[in-house]
């Protein structure tokens, strides 16, 4: 029998080793897997390389993580959002490292591991800054620069409902990171605000299958 | 002379906008545009966050936490709005699927050069959110600026000062003072605000401007 539930955040989020490269979605604050985050940081690791479209709001989740000075390193589009103190602090006290990476291409790198893609060019940043470096190729009298995946070790991820097999559906614009995120990491866990019976879900609304889906709790 | 109030290029802007449009409004200034849509028109509003159909800002008591735009505040789902993942919104951009994107700018050069990420302000780290994804991704990109800065450095300049965002994107720039089109042949003035003429507004821009034969004066409602 497939059950991917597990009783509590700390079973969710244990196994995480130190130096992981942690993808945790959402976008500012909404669709972020604040309670899995808060629960990592109980556990000591350290060394992380996070994976996100920003760098924390508040005082918790992502933004815990990097007071606690758990990250090394953040990759992501725009670090600055709703009240990114804990990020400031850490960026100007030169205690994190910071790879800023174009939205589009930061989603479509993950895409890309997960799809078994192994690179792929695009127009964006190609004449700019953040392509200097990258192999570039000319596509029908267009610059296109070559982009790498990236894989995590583990994911976090938040949905709306999942059913025990971890298929998942969300709400709103708190989908965002989370399916791409999902499928893009050796381990992924989701926490949920509620777990139905199998076969409740609408198969035609499901937006991540439970393919990709490793634990489930329920927050 | 009279500039246009930030309210007013955002009215100027949104007149442009076609029924039936795909459109992505960049965070600030750009997001203003959204209030003045000319009636009979739809337009439907991208959010890079994974919205198509977006609508205002929530009336109280209305506010959905799950529910932003780029710029992480509320906003509602128009009727025919539909909600997709990240990739999908950035496909919508990157593959040319957007009719106009309406951004923001710190300077535009005279080949349609756009600068609106950084100014390598050491104090300030950087963030490039989805604007070189759009740059490069929207059919049209059209920018919505001052004229010039608070010091009165002129914005629309021969070649960029700060790093940017894509090389020859812009088609078209809304400022406070006039409607520009940067074409083959360089920037060409297509509207003026009253009480201004080509030798008034060339001091005030660092590239060479032209001015259309069928220019006209710029003017806006109080709004």
């Amino acid at each position: 029998m497939i059950d991917k539930r597990v009783r509590s955040l700390a079973e969710a989020v244990s196994g995480v080793r130190d130096g992981a490269t942690v993808l945790c979605s959402g976008f500012g604050a909404v669709g972020e897997p604040v309670e899995l985050l808060n629960a990592l940081r109980e556990t000591g690791v350290r060394d992380l390389v996070c994976v996100a479209n920003n760098a924390g709001t508040g005082d918790e989740g992502l933004a815990g993580l990097i007071k606690d000075g758990r990250v090394r390193k953040i990759i992501c589009s725009f670090p600055r959002t709703t009240d990114p103190h804990c990020f400031e602090a850490a960026y100007k006290a030169g205690k994190l490292e910071l790879e800023i990476v174009p939205q589009g291409t930061l989603s479509e790198r993950m895409r890309a591991a997960a799809a078994g893609i192994g690179g792929f060019f695009v127009k964006t940043a190609a004449g700019t800054q953040l392509g200097e470096g990258k192999e570039t190729r000319e596509i029908d009298g267009e610059l296109y620069v070559l982009e790498q995946p990236i894989k995590g070790d583990v994911a976090f991820c938040r949905a709306d409902r999942a059913d025990r097999w971890g298929n998942l559906i969300y709400r709103k614009s708190a989908r965002n990171f989370n399916p791409v995120m999902a499928m893009a990491a050796e381990l992924t866990v989701v926490q949920v605000r509620e777990i139905v019976e199998l076969g409740s879900l609408d198969a035609e609304t499901v937006v991540t299958p439970g393919i990709f889906v490793d634990r489930l709790v329920v927050v | 002379m009279k500039p246009l109030s930030r309210r007013q290029m955002a009215w100027r802007a949104a007149q442009d906008l076609e029924d039936g449009a795909y459109v992505n409004l960049g965070i600030g200034l750009p997001t203003l545009c959204s209030d003045f849509i000319p009636q009979g028109r739809e337009i439907v509003f991208h959010s890079e966050n994974g919205i198509l159909g977006m609508g205002p800002a929530p009336r109280p008591g209305e506010e959905d936490k799950d529910l932003i735009n780029a710029g992480k505040q509320l906003v509602t789902l128009l009727p025919g709005g539909v909600f997709f993942h990240h990739n999908d919104a950035f496909l919508m951009i990157r593959g040319g699927h957007l009719d106009v994107a309406l951004l923001g700018a710190f300077e535009v050069s005279e080949k349609g050069d756009l600068a609106n990420w950084t100014t390598e302000d050491p104090n300030f780290p950087p963030g490039v959110g989805g604007a070189m994804d759009l740059a490069v991704g929207a059919r049209e990109v059209r920018v919505l600026v001052e004229h010039v800065t608070k010091e009165g450095r002129p914005r629309i300049r021969k070649h960029c000062s700060y790093p940017l965002t894509a090389p020859h994107c812009v088609k078209r720039v809304y400022t406070n003072l006039a409607v520009l089109d940067v074409t083959r042949e360089g920037v060409v003035v297509r509207e003026m605000v009253e009480e201004l003429d080509l030798e008034g507004l060339q001091a005030l821009t660092e590239a060479e401007l032209r001015l259309a034969n069928d220019w006209r004066r710029l003017a806006a409602p109080e709004v």
